[in-house]
């Protein structure tokens, strides 16, 4: 027995979620899980039969090189993006807050790298590292050291794109950092002052790193969230080579799934690539977790 | 007080390094073909051609035409995020229905999901509809951010339920409720909101990419790399050009609304 007023609460509820409600389910949800059905299928884009074929996808995945390439790459770069990101980001956040001059000139100038159109900046990178009139070898030049043509070089041109993606997300973990160290009660500074050891470092091991625990781990999870998302630098730049070494999943998935029409084995790729998001969600709830009850 | 000197070198050596892509661009966007390929790089321009390069980047490509789309598609989409996120929040924070559990818990799933996993089953779908190459094929995919609702919601809890029960005392229906009380009070959120919303969708390259084809419908990342792909490395003035003023509109904004987009980022983490 339901009570009129708590009955027009809930109409009035249903009518407000329900256009989102529908939107979610068309957009996200609902694909997401015709993604999952379609990597059991064989169907390529615009043909009229399609059939169940099973794990074969998957099971195509597993020999197929390019793929493994492209697994191997994507790793290498959460691998090196992820620490660097962070680390400076760290960094930039805690040696910015130290101080209150030029806080504000120096938090805008980092982060304005976030805001800006990665595909335009990325061709200005991209001239940076021009093999003769760019900036880096004329600056390697003049101090004498050897210069290459970083984004034709099979062995360099991942890297290249490594930094383009430090320095775009830099920013974002560095404000954070600036947000969880505010969080950070100054008596502990204060207490470590009584104690006698309030040198930089002292003051950053005992009190900034273990009360900025949470903030890491989150800073961890969204940095290596986004770098297994690269795909702009890479579609612009380099196209995946030169010689597949800078392939990555996204691209990879791209070209099967829309280059080439095979809609079924793209599916698979995504569900590869959905499963490393989850798997980093999962790490950092499970960090979180047990610092939550034991940290 | 050296520590504080010692501060400044550390922060202003890594300023320049950030801010570096800035400058040479806007140098380069200002300089001769001649002198951008010279073996000495010089930061201020020897040769302008300030207006050779910008007025090639708006005639060689539809530059004006791609920024259009950009102010079309990112506020469109907004539109559509902020007309159906709202509602839906403040169901979820301050009304009392089964199912509100369960459909919180789905918006926290949606929130795993990277923007790209529905592109496959989407871009059929807009293929079946005869959206792709449209205004509708680039904005509606975005025009729900569970991002949005999720954020709405924590900001709603917030509010003293005694003012939605004046309001409704007064006569109030729920949706004027949601849209002349709770909008007014959840602006700075909504301003945050905006600043991320008009960030990721400007920027956005990935989607439209693959539903557009057509040279008058592409967004200015789209637009920019299309120019660059024509060029393929010749015309590096007007491509400079064209790079500052499709990141004008983001820069300027930013540096106008730091404290709303940088709140904005803070809140977030993940689309």
């Amino acid at each position: 027995m339901v009570d009129r007023p708590h009955r027009a609460e809930a109409l009035a509820a249903y009518a407000l979620a329900a256009p989102a409600f529908l939107l979610m389910w068309a957009m996200l949800l609902g694909p997401a899980v015709a993604v999952g059905l379609l990597s059991l299928t064989d169907w390529s884009f615009g043909e009229p039969s399609i059939s169940f074929v099973g794990l074969a996808n998957y099971e195509e995945l597993w020999t197929d090189r390019v793929f493994w390439i492209s697994l191997r790459n994507t790793l290498v770069y959460v691998g090196l993006a992820v620490p660097l990101t962070v680390g400076l980001g760290l960094v930039a956040a805690i040696t910015i807050e130290s101080g209150t001059h030029g806080r504000a000139f120096y938090r805008a100038a980092y982060f304005l790298p976030v805001a800006s159109t990665l595909l335009a900046m990325a061709l200005v990178w991209e001239f940076m590292f021009h093999p003769t009139v760019g900036f880096v070898n004329q600056a390697l030049r003049l101090v004498g050291l050897p210069t290459d043509d970083w984004l034709q070089n099979p062995d360099t041109a991942l890297y290249v794109l490594i930094v383009i993606g430090v320095w775009q997300n830099l920013g974002l973990a560095m404000v954070l950092f600036m947000a969880g160290l505010k969080s950070i009660p100054p008596d502990l500074y204060e207490a470590l002052a009584l104690d006698g050891a309030d040198g930089m470092w002292e003051r950053f091991r005992r009190v900034t790193w273990p009360m900025l625990g949470p903030a890491l781990v989150f800073v961890v999870a969204i940095t290596a969230i986004r770098s297994f998302q690269v795909f702009d630098t890479v579609a612009v730049l380099t196209e995946g080579g030169p010689n597949k070494s800078t392939e990555v999943l996204l691209y990879t998935m791209v070209r099967q799934g829309f280059t080439f029409l095979r809609s079924s084995y793209g599916a698979a790729i995504t569900i590869v690539f959905l499963g490393f998001t989850l798997l980093v969600t999962l790490a950092q709830t499970k960090l979180l977790d047990r610092r939550a009850h034991y940290g | 007080m050296v520590k504080g000197i010692f501060r400044h070198v550390f922060l202003m050596a890594g300023a320049i390094v950030m801010l570096a892509p800035f400058a040479i661009m806007i140098s380069l966007s200002l300089k001769s073909p001649g002198e951008i390929f010279s073996p000495h790089f010089t930061l201020w321009p020897q040769q302008w051609a300030a207006w050779e390069n910008y007025h090639a980047a708006f005639t060689k490509v539809p530059l004006a035409r791609f920024l259009l789309n950009g102010f079309i598609v990112t506020f469109f989409i907004f539109l559509g995020q902020a007309v159906t996120a709202l509602p839906m929040a403040y169901a979820l924070a301050k009304l009392r229905w089964r199912g509100r559990e369960t459909t919180f818990a789905l918006v926290l799933l949606a929130l795993l999901i990277p923007p790209q996993v529905p592109a496959i089953p989407l871009y059929i779908a807009m293929w079946k509809l005869d959206l792709l190459n449209s205004y509708a094929g680039i904005i509606l995919p975005s025009t729900i951010s569970v991002f949005g609702i999720f954020l709405m919601r924590q900001f709603f809890r917030t509010v003293p339920d005694d003012l939605i029960a004046a309001a409704r005392m007064d006569g109030l229906s729920e949706l004027a409720i949601v849209w002349r009380i709770m909008l007014p009070t959840a602006a700075p959120a909504i301003a945050a909101f905006a600043c991320l919303s008009f960030i990721w969708n400007w920027n956005e390259f990935f989607w439209p990419f693959l539903a557009v084809q057509d040279e008058h419908l592409m967004t200015p990342p789209l637009g920019i790399a299309f120019f660059s792909n024509a060029e393929a490395g010749t015309a590096y003035g007007p491509l400079m050009a064209a790079a500052c003023v499709v990141t004008a509109p983001l820069a300027i904004a930013f540096l106008l609304a730091q404290r709303a987009f940088i709140a904005g980022v803070t809140m977030t983490g993940v689309k």
